[in-house]
């Protein structure tokens, strides 16, 4: 696994700033930014996959249950899954709470 | 082609110089006065001599978009632009050095808008200055044709990977016929192996490129950048060299005329200072000890060889092709200044601003500005700069 990025120094970086390593941005945990969470309702979800289309951030995946959930360790809150369920099964919960 | 000198437009011994260094991908759009050069290219391209694509864009924003993706998965690229061309394609252009895509620009300098003028001066490559951009210029035809050469040696050189602008003054040289020696293309060959890139674009090889930097990691980028830039120093020196050992035909990064014995030189940087050279000969004849600094290699500054060169002179009249409004002076002449600070034997710096929009510099001019800056450098004038020849 590649450092973390305050640790690389500059001599360590490739010409033009080139990731080499693939798919290293699994290491960038993004749902530190989340202000909401999506809540899946598995009575009311139709299992469409709507919201594993839609997710910008790629974290949606299908539950043991069938029904589809988010990855909290990336998902941002950003809201669109619960915009685009057809099903209106997605309900976004402030973190505060 | 085999070896041969002829009469031709150095637009076109460009586009001929293109096609010998065997180029895979031309992206342009035409804008005066570099069009000779890319139409005469897409003529090449059109007519089977060169197998090239040739991607006529929609804008330069584009053009440069295109030459970033085609250095990317690691084809040999050139692309040409001039002043509002260049300004709109300055969001890539900046890109293209920092994510360190080697690629040609045949750069005709002209002067930027408003007013809308098509004629040369040096204002458009200075707006890019601080780009990372490798930035040669060139005094005549010759130049500019042995000069597309070795920018794709000096730009593809794994020690260097960095986008080479080759500078020709816009009408003054891209228009003028010349006599030019084209190299044999097994010499060609010889000099310019096939570019073969360290973390090209490939399926086989994923790599991403032009990433996302967070503040924790951005400075340590432009410390590479930047380290870049001035260890590509020495592999230019090198390009230059061997080309020299090839042809007879030698660069240096500062180049001078008469100028070992001179008290003060006048410093120029592209095609003005083959005019410098012949009214320094004429005041040579009439007693005055003065000779002629040229400035080919503009970014990396040559620090070093600049002060080698011009420390122990009493005077340097530095002839600016660009105004940095509401600043000290022209950008080489303010260059110069900061690399004089403080040094043992420094020489006094007066700066004119000269030939904006193509207005005519002659000899005589030349002769004025010489004369006239070194009665300005021995009564101390030496603040700011004077714009030669306006009116009021």
């Amino acid at each position: 696994m590649a450092k973390p990025m305050d640790q690389i120094t500059w001599q360590e970086l490739e010409i033009g700033a080139v990731v080499v390593e693939i798919g290293n941005s699994t290491q960038y945990e993004t749902g530190s930014w989340r202000s909401e969470r999506p809540v899946v309702d598995k009575e009311k979800c139709i299992k469409c996959m709507f919201c594993w289309l839609y997710c910008p951030e790629g974290c949606i995946h299908e539950a043991e249950e069938g029904h589809f959930e988010a990855d909290l360790t990336y998902c941002k809150g950003c809201g669109i899954c619960a915009a685009e369920c057809p099903a209106k099964c997605i309900t976004m919960i402030s973190e505060e709470k | 082609m085999g070896k041969v000198r002829k009469g031709v437009e150095v637009s076109i011994a460009i586009a001929d110089a293109v096609a010998q260094a065997n180029v895979d991908v031309i992206a342009a759009y035409p804008i005066t006065p570099q069009t000779h050069i890319v139409e005469h290219l897409s003529e090449i391209v059109a007519d089977g001599e060169l197998d090239a694509e040739f991607v006529p864009v929609d804008s330069e924003h584009s053009a440069m978009s295109v030459c970033c993706g085609s250095a990317a998965v690691g084809a040999r690229t050139f692309t040409s632009t001039s002043s509002q061309g260049l300004a709109l394609m300055s969001e890539i252009f900046f890109i293209a050095a920092a994510m360190r895509l080697p690629m040609v620009m045949a750069l005709a300098n002209r002067s930027l808008s408003s007013p809308l003028s098509i004629w040369n001066d040096h204002s458009d490559v200075m707006m890019v200055r601080d780009a990372g951009w490798i930035c040669v210029f060139v005094e005549n035809g010759q130049e500019t044709y042995d000069n597309i050469f070795c920018g794709y040696r000096m730009s593809e050189d794994p020690n260097v990977m960095l986008p080479v602008a080759v500078n020709l003054d816009g009408f003054i040289l891209t228009h003028m016929i010349e006599p030019v020696e084209y190299e044999d293309d097994a010499l060609i060959r010889q000099y310019l192996p096939e570019f073969r890139m360290k973390n090209a674009l490939h399926p086989d090889n994923p790599v991403s490129m032009g990433c996302f930097g967070m503040p924790e990691i951005y400075t340590e980028t432009q410390m590479n950048r930047e380290v870049g830039v001035k260890n590509s120093y020495p592999h230019i020196i090198k390009a230059w060299d061997e080309w020299g050992k090839l042809t007879g035909r030698h660069y240096r990064p500062i180049e001078t005329y008469r100028a070992d014995d001179a008290e003060y030189c006048i410093v120029t940087m592209g095609s003005y200072g083959e005019t410098a050279m012949e009214v320094v000969d004429a005041l040579r004849a009439e007693g005055e000890k003065v000779g002629v600094v040229k400035i080919r290699l503009w970014r990396p500054f040559p620090l070093d060889e600049f002060r080698k060169t011009v420390l122990g002179k009493k005077h340097l009249i530095v002839v600016d092709r660009a105004i940095t409004f509401g600043g000290q002076g022209g950008p080489v002449a303010t260059e110069l200044r900061s690399a004089l600070y403080k040094k043992d034997g420094a020489p006094t710096i007066v700066n004119y601003v000269a030939g904006l929009a193509g207005r005519d510099v002659s000899r005589k001019d030349f002769r004025n500005i010489i004369l006239e800056g070194k009665k300005k450098a021995e009564s101390g004038d030496t603040e700011g700069f004077t714009l030669y020849g306006l009116r009021g």
